[in-house]
Formats: C-alpha cells, structure tokens, sequence
C-alpha cells in the first residue's frame, strides 16, 4: 500500500518545460479590472483637487506616481507576485506605517492647547484679541460700498454718526466728508454682495487719530486700537500702552515677558526629547508609574488568564455528549458577546454602587465595592471576566473540535485519566492555537481603556494623590495627564504612547518566540 | 495579447476620462454658488436640540440678507470639535457653546473678540456678560444662563430650609420617618463632582481663583489649599458619610435625579435641566438657592452662559460678526431657544418676556441672582478633576487638611 501523502510523484514535478499557458480572461474577469481601476484613478482624481488647491505639490507627486504605478502595474502582464502584493502593502503603509510615524512625530512636538498652530497665527490672534474700542468714542453705523463692481471693485466703508447723520466716506486714505447721502457714483453693496468679500471687509481699517475704524459686522462700525503689536524686528510683542515686551521663546512657542509672564497665545515648535524625558523626570508622572505598571500587568493578565481559563471550563464541559440541550447552553454563554459593551460597562457600575446597587442589595451588605482598592480591582477583573469569557468559549469550542478523538481515544488505552488526558494532549494542542489569541487578547486589555474609564475612572483615588489611582490602567493614568489638568498635550500623549508600545511589542515579541519554541516541541 | 492589453487601456483611459469629467461635473457645482450669484455662506455649530431651535431663525436671517446659513449639529465633544477643524481649515463660521471655554478657544486663537455697542451690552444681564468677558474683552454674546439651585419635594418637605443645617435637620427627620432613605441627593459619585459642591465649598468660605485687577479671575492667587478651603472641607466631611450622611459617594449624576422624583430623597441640588424630570414624575416642587452653612457665606453656585462665537479662522468673518453681534442680541431669538430647552434667556428683555409664562424660571433666576460666572480661564481646567476627588475622599471621611494639601500641589503643578 502506498501513502497518498503529497501525491503520485509525477504530478508533483513543477511543469518548468511547458510553456506558460495562454491566460483566459473572460469577460467579468475584464468588466471587473476596469471597474477597479476606474474607481482608482477616479479617486485620485477626486484627491487631487484638494491637493492642487493647497499647493501640496509633494502629495501631488506622491498621487500621481502611486496612481500611474498601480496602473502599469495591473495593466501589463509581468510582476505577478506584485499584483497580489501591492495592495495590502498600501494598506499597511496607510494604516500602520503612516500613523505610526505620524504619532513619532507629533511626539517631538509640543502640540497641544495653546500651541496649535503657526507663528503667524498667534501673532494674529494677540493682535485681534487685543483691539479694545477707544474709550468714548461714537457708535457708527456702516454701509459697505464700491465706486466699481460689486464683487471687485475697491471698497470703501461709509460712515453714518447716528447723532447728526452726517456721511463719511472711508478707506485706507483715512475719512473724507461725503456729499450726498449715498454719495454720487458709489454703489451700497448688499448684505449678499458684502458677505462674499467677507476676508476684504474683516481686514479693512480706517485709520484715525485715535486708532481705526473697523467694522463691527456688516451695519456697525467702531473705533478701535489695537493694543498689542508684533514687532518684526525685535520678534517680540509689544503693549503699546504700557510699554510692556513680550519677547519671542523658540524653544518653549510663546512670547515670554522678562518678568516670566507668556501670553497665552502660543505656536507650535519642536522640542526634542523633551516629551520623553518628561515621563521619567516629572515628579507627578515617575511617582505613580511602577504601580500603575504593576496593576496594568495584573490586569491584562488577569483579564485574559481568568477569561481564558473560565471559557475553556465551559467549552469543555459542553464538549461532553452527555449533557442534554448543549446547543441551547452554547447560546446563553455567548449572550454577553451579543451584548454593546460599552453599555454593560455603564450598567456594571451602576450594580457595584453602595447603596442603589444590585449586587449590594440582593446580597443584602453594604460593601463599598468601588470606594477601596481591592474590591474595585475585583470589581473590574470581575466585570472584565464576564464581558470577555463568551469569546474565549467560543474558540476553544473550535480548537477543541479540531483536535481528533483519537488522540483521548489513545490515552485511555495507554491508562491515563481525564485530568492528565487534558494535560498533557488536549491543553498543549489548545495552546498551540490559542496562544496567538491569547497575546493579542494581553495586547489589547493591557491598553483598555474603556473597561476602566466607563467603570471607575481609575479610581479609587489616594486622599493624597488624585493623580494615580487603585485602578488605573498605563494607558487610563496618561489620559488623565495629557488631557486632564492643562488642556490637551498631544506631543506628551504620543510619546507616552510609544513608551506604552514598547513595552506591549516586548512583551509579544517574547510570547511569540516562546510560541514558536512550544510549537517545535509538539510538531 | 499585445491587442487584448491595448484594449484594456483604451477602456481604463476611457473610465479614467469619464472619471475626470465626473469630478470635474462635481467641483464645478460645488464652485458654482461661490463663482455665480453673490451670496456668501454662513456655517453655524451647535449642539443637537439647539440646532433645531436655530434653524428657523438662520433661515429668516438668510432671507432678510439673501446669504444662505448652513447649520450643523455636533452631538459629542464639541469644544474639542471645534478647535480640531477650526485648525484645519474646515471649521464653522459661528460656533454656540458654552461660556468656560473662551479662555481654551482664545488660547488656541480660535475665537475673535465681538464688539458690542453700549446699548447692546446694557440689555444682556451684568453677570452673563461678566462670563463672557475675559481679559477685558468680549468673545461672545450669551443667550441663556445656567446655576444651580435646590428643588424639593414641598409634600415632604414644605418649607424652604434657611440653612445647610435646617435642610440636614428635616432630612434626618424624614429618614428616620422611613420617608425617604436619604437626606440630600447632591451629586458626587466616587471621584467627586467640583460644579455641585462648589455653593457648599464657597458658603463655607472657600473659593477657587482670587480677583485680578481687571475684574477677571487671577490664576496665580489659587484658593484651594488657603484656610477657607480646608475648613470648607472640614464642613463637607462633617457632612459626609462618617459625619450627618447627607453627602455621600453613592450618589451619582445617574442617579440624583432619579432618586428625587422616585421620592426616595426631599431635596436635590441640580439645575434648570432636571426640571423636566421633575414634572414628568408629577411631584410638588419647589425650587429655592441652595441653602449656605448657619453663620457662613453665601452658597454661591457657578453661573454657566451658552454663547455664540465668531470662529476666528472662519471664512465668512464679517457675516458672522453681523449674525452675533447684530442678531443675536435680539430677543426673539432667546424666546425661540428658550423654547427648544428652557434656561433663563440672558437678555433683560427675553427673561422679562418668558418670565410671564413658566413661574420656574423665575425661580431659577433668582436662586443664581448671587452666582458668580464659572472660570473661562484655561487654568480653571486643572481644577476639577484634583477638587472633585478630594471632594470624594473627605465625603468618604479622610483628612480634610491632607486632601486639600494634596489637591492643592497637584493643581498648582498643573497651573505652574
């Protein structure tokens, strides 16, 4: 008897010396091809007027050449290992590589409230935010008005004090007497007219003796001083009434006075390592991190072990064809699965409170369940354990399944017992094709942020530091610095998070060579 | 073959020019309105039930000014929203939101200044406008004001208690009634909550920033941490659950509300917003300003504006500035957004008008008639977090002077 393993021999010879069959292409085959590429080269055709509208030359290029490769690449018959490798590498650059790089960037930055823009936009938002009306100075009223076209035409504003009524005419010249009411040879513009050359009216001034006269919307206008000044050759700020010299900082984006004060409007700039450093440095971030590490570790560990171990029980136990209604079982295990977990993570809460809680009052005590330490680390291991067995259940229900009969069958005949047939067959075989699941189920807890956002916030807190809590997770404790206290810090967010990276890769890196080893093991 | 892939290019060139001229079909209609007639565009943010309010109104302001008003609804993070896209170069004209958020949106150079003629100032209620002001210049014109107050059950509880004590007095003579299971549903939850304990914080003389020079708050003159503020927590612990029960943990914003109108508690500390449950739970209530400590000050809850901003990298500038500073300011419209969720109009004249038909308003009104404006200073933003959970640790009964000392460095370290 011959295996049938791998085939007759002969088939198995590459046919290296026949020559390459004529490729069929039937006709949806073709329809398809077309479609797809259509479709391409219609989206880059969508992207690319954007790009031209911003001067995005770069991006442009970048479009350009990605497009005609694609092209090329499906339209002639060679590289076929390409064809099936292009698009997923696209994938992977656009939705791995990029936002990785994206993120290292933005860590080197100090991006965040207050420093969100450029220079130029700081300085322009002091110098709107520090225009005050002069003091006793009239109310106008405004009209917009044009000696030529309405939409192009050089404007003018015209001026009505309400108490005489007299009409000025105004623009860059300074105000002018007008003779007629509306002059001779001026067109009013209408509101309409007027709101499309919004950016023209916004910057228009007046200038007067005592400052300028701006408009105040499209019927009102004011006399105003602007009273802080960009200085381009000091690069400083100035106060004109007081005197006061807000230099420009470089490395911190704002203009610091020499008495430490800044001006709130700052611009984003590179700060080197700053970001990194300061997650080792700063007081109130070093002095909680080895705890909240701990935790996080328990935690992820905690909620993957306990789920794991708790679906397997159930799967097996339901694998057993004694028991009657399995299939009906099955469906009830997974209905937290089927249930928004968000929303069970809200009722959760709400079942551990004191006094309005489920649990406390059918088990009639009066626990604290997320008032201490320990019981509200319970409470979300307990939390993370149902919401996350089902799925455990169910793919060790299909591990189990694949794992041939035989194999019990044969230990029994060799005198092993229940337990030790599990041990030492069954479980190792179920490792072997869990244990990818099982890092990226570690993975994905050691970063869940909202089964302790939703739940306890982190809390319970120290009465003496508010900044860390029992339950904090790495990922919850950062939030809470780089969006909580001082607005959003964006640059301090990205580099945390890439410390928190590390730490997940090492930690798979590790779990994945031991798998490799296990799986030579038992191959 | 050579044949078969010239046809493909031919079809994929044909696409690719059919293609083109779909996307040029489509950016032409979406330049046509900006190139044609002449009418500029004005682009409104608000939230969900204020925009449905708004729409009538931006349609009448864009017929009587023939520019079409574009309105869109934010459901969820609006402030964050808002100071994303305004950053890229997609953000509205005009964005309505809250009053505290100026000193971020100005930070961020996200907000123009709006200059109000006298008269117009002088119809907006001093403390609305008051919010509004931040480094002696107006960012906004306010519409509706907000502050706490204290609904009770008057079948419970007939009377309105004078003080914190007489209030903690009648709950404890209900409960031991077997009336209501708690004595003061104010809402803290584990990590505290800084805008509802803040009335009992300021009666017992505690306060958060000092007065600057300009009437504004001072950021460097922080009040938590100083005297007041431990002996203000010293009176909340002894309000606490180790002390008369009144404040406890277990007490959330999810179910505060609820408590009351399920009679379980006679007095509840919220705002204008938890009137409709109330009613719809067809209690006899009351509402009064929340009660301050016997011999204390004042219990002084935040005053909260809604405002409508001039984006600062709007496209439509001028027309915005004409919808804010010109529009706005006129009552009809506070009656209008009055009517999609009732808070007291900020504008004299609209309060006045509504004033007539909910008697509840009045209320509300004159229970905030002391309420100072909520912070708009950035600073203000690492404040609630640190106060909220010292507030939940001496609730829960630990060391006021340690807490408050805790809170204290972790704020002023996040001010520096």
């Amino acid at each position: 008897m011959t295996t049938q393993l791998g085939g007759p021999a002969t088939q198995r010879v590459l046919p290296v010396t026949e020559p390459p069959a004529e490729r069929s292409v039937t006709a949806a085959g073709l329809i398809t091809k077309v479609l797809l590429l259509g479709l391409l080269v219609a989206v880059a055709v969508w992207a690319a007027f954007p790009l031209i509208a911003g001067d995005h030359w770069v991006g442009l290029g970048v479009l350009v050449t990605t497009t005609a490769g694609l092209l090329y690449l499906y339209l002639t018959p060679r590289h076929v290992p390409a064809k099936y490798l292009v698009p997923g590498t696209i994938f992977l650059i656009i939705f791995q590589i990029f936002p990785v790089l994206y993120t290292a960037s933005t860590a080197f930055t100090n991006f965040g409230d207050g420093h969100r823009g450029s220079k130029a936009d700081a300085v322009t938002a002091i110098q709107t935010g520090s225009v005050t009306r002069v003091p006793g100075s009239t109310e106008y009223r405004l009209r917009i008005a044009t000696q030529g076209d309405p939409a192009t035409g050089a404007l003018v504003f015209l001026i009505t004090d309400p108490a005489t009524g007299q009409v000025q005419i105004g623009d860059a010249g300074g105000l002018r007497p007008a003779d007629g009411n509306p002059p001779a040879g001026y067109t009013v513009l209408t509101a309409g007219q007027a709101s499309t050359r919004s950016a023209e009216i916004t910057d228009f001034a007046v200038p007067t003796a005592a400052g300028a006269i701006r408009s105040a919307g499209l019927s009102r206008a004011y006399e105003g001083k602007a009273v802080r000044a960009y200085d381009a050759v000091a690069d400083a700020i100035k106060d004109t009434v007081t005197g006061k010299v807000w230099p420009a900082d470089e490395s911190a984006g704002a203009f610091v006075a020499a008495d430490g004060e800044r001006l709130a409007q700052g611009w984003k700039v590179n700060v080197g390592f700053a970001n990194f450093t300061r997650a080792f440095t700063d007081d109130d971030v070093a002095s909680a991190f080895l705890g909240t590490l701990i935790w996080d570790f328990v935690f992820a560990i905690g909620s993957t072990g306990g789920t794991f171990v708790f679906g397997m029980f159930c799967a097996i136990a339901l694998q057993s064809t004694r028991m009657r209604f399995r299939g009906l079982y099955r469906i009830l295990m997974v209905l937290p699965y089927a249930m928004p977990s968000f929303a069970m993570l809200l009722v959760w809460r709400d079942m551990f409170n004191t006094d309005f809680g489920l649990i406390n009052n059918v088990l009639g005590i009066h626990v604290d369940w997320l008032g201490t330490p320990i019981t509200a680390q319970f409470a979300v291991l307990l939390v993370q354990l149902w919401l996350g067995y089902p799925y455990m259940f169910l793919v060790t229900t299909g591990a189990l399944q694949a794992i041939p009969g035989e194999l019990t069958d044969a230990t029994k005949v060799d005198g092993a017992g229940p337990f030790q047939s599990f041990r030492r067959v069954k479980l190792p075989l179920l490792l072997i094709a869990l244990t990818p699941l099982l890092i990226s189920s570690f993975a994905f807890n050691f970063n869940n942020f909202n089964a302790i956002f939703l739940t306890t916030e982190g809390g319970p807190f120290p009465a003496d530091n508010p900044n860390s809590g029992a339950t904090d997770l790495l990922i919850t404790y950062t939030y809470r610095l780089a969006f909580g206290g001082s607005g959003a810090q964006y640059g301090f967010a990205a580099a945390v998070s890439i410390f928190i990276f590390m730490i997940v890769a090492v930690v798979s890196a590790v779990s994945f060579r031991r798998t490799r080893a296990q799986e030579e093991v038992y191959s | 073959m050579r044949i078969r892939t010239a046809g493909v290019f031919a079809a994929s060139m044909l696409c690719l020019v059919g293609a083109a001229a779909c996307g040029d079909g489509k950016d032409d209609k979406a330049a046509g309105p900006k190139a044609s007639a002449a009418t500029g565009e004005l682009v409104i943010w608000a939230d969900d039930k204020r925009s449905a309010a708004l729409k009538p109104f931006a349609d009448k302001f864009g017929q009587e000014n023939g520019v079409t008003v574009k309105i869109q609804a934010i459901s969820k993070d609006q402030q964050t929203t808002f100071l994303t896209a305004s950053q890229q170069g997609s953000g509205p004209d005009v964005m309505v939101g809250a009053h505290d958020w100026i000193g971020n949106l100005v930070q961020n150079g996200a907000v123009d200044p709006v200059q109000l003629s006298d008269e117009q100032k002088s119809g907006i209620q001093p403390g609305a406008l008051k919010a509004v002001t931040f480094n002696s210049q107006t960012y906004g014109v306010p519409y509706a004001t907000e502050n706490l107050g204290l609904i009770r059950n008057t079948e419970l509880a007939p009377a309105a208690p004078a003080t914190i004590e007489d209030l903690v007095a009648t709950g404890k003579k209900l409960k031991a009634d077997k009336k209501v299971s708690e004595i003061l549903c104010l809402q803290s939850g584990q990590n505290g909550d800084a805008y509802h304990a803040y009335p009992l914080y300021a009666s017992a003389g505690g306060y958060l920033f000092g007065t600057a020079a300009d009437g504004g708050y001072d950021a460097k003159d922080l009040g938590v941490g100083k005297e007041g503020s431990i002996a203000a927590f010293e009176k909340l612990r002894a309000l606490g659950e180790k002390g008369d029960g009144a404040l406890k943990r277990s007490i959330s914003p999810d179910n505060a509300i609820a408590t009351f109108t399920g009679k379980k508690c006679a007095f509840l500390v919220s705002g204008p917003w938890a009137t409709a449950d109330v009613k719809k739970a067809g209690l006899k209530y009351d509402i009064s300003a929340v009660p301050g400590f016997k011999g204390g000050k004042e219990a002084t809850p935040f005053l909260g504006v809604q405002t409508f901003y001039v984006a600062s990298k709007g496209k439509n500038k001028a027309l915005a500035q004409e919808f804010v500073t010109n529009y706005v300011t006129t009552p009809e419209l506070a009656v209008a957004l009055y009517d999609a969720e009732p808070r007291p109009p900020a504008l004299t004249a609209a309060l006045e008008q509504v004033k007539a038909q909910d008697p509840d308003l009045a209320k509300w009104a004159e229970a905030g008639k002391n309420a100072i404006p909520l912070p708009a200073i950035p600073e203000m933003a690492a404040i609630w977090e640190p106060f909220g959970k010292a507030e939940a640790a001496v609730i829960g009964g630990a060391d006021a002077k340690t807490t408050v000392a805790a809170a204290a460095k972790t704020i002023s370290a996040q001010i520096k």
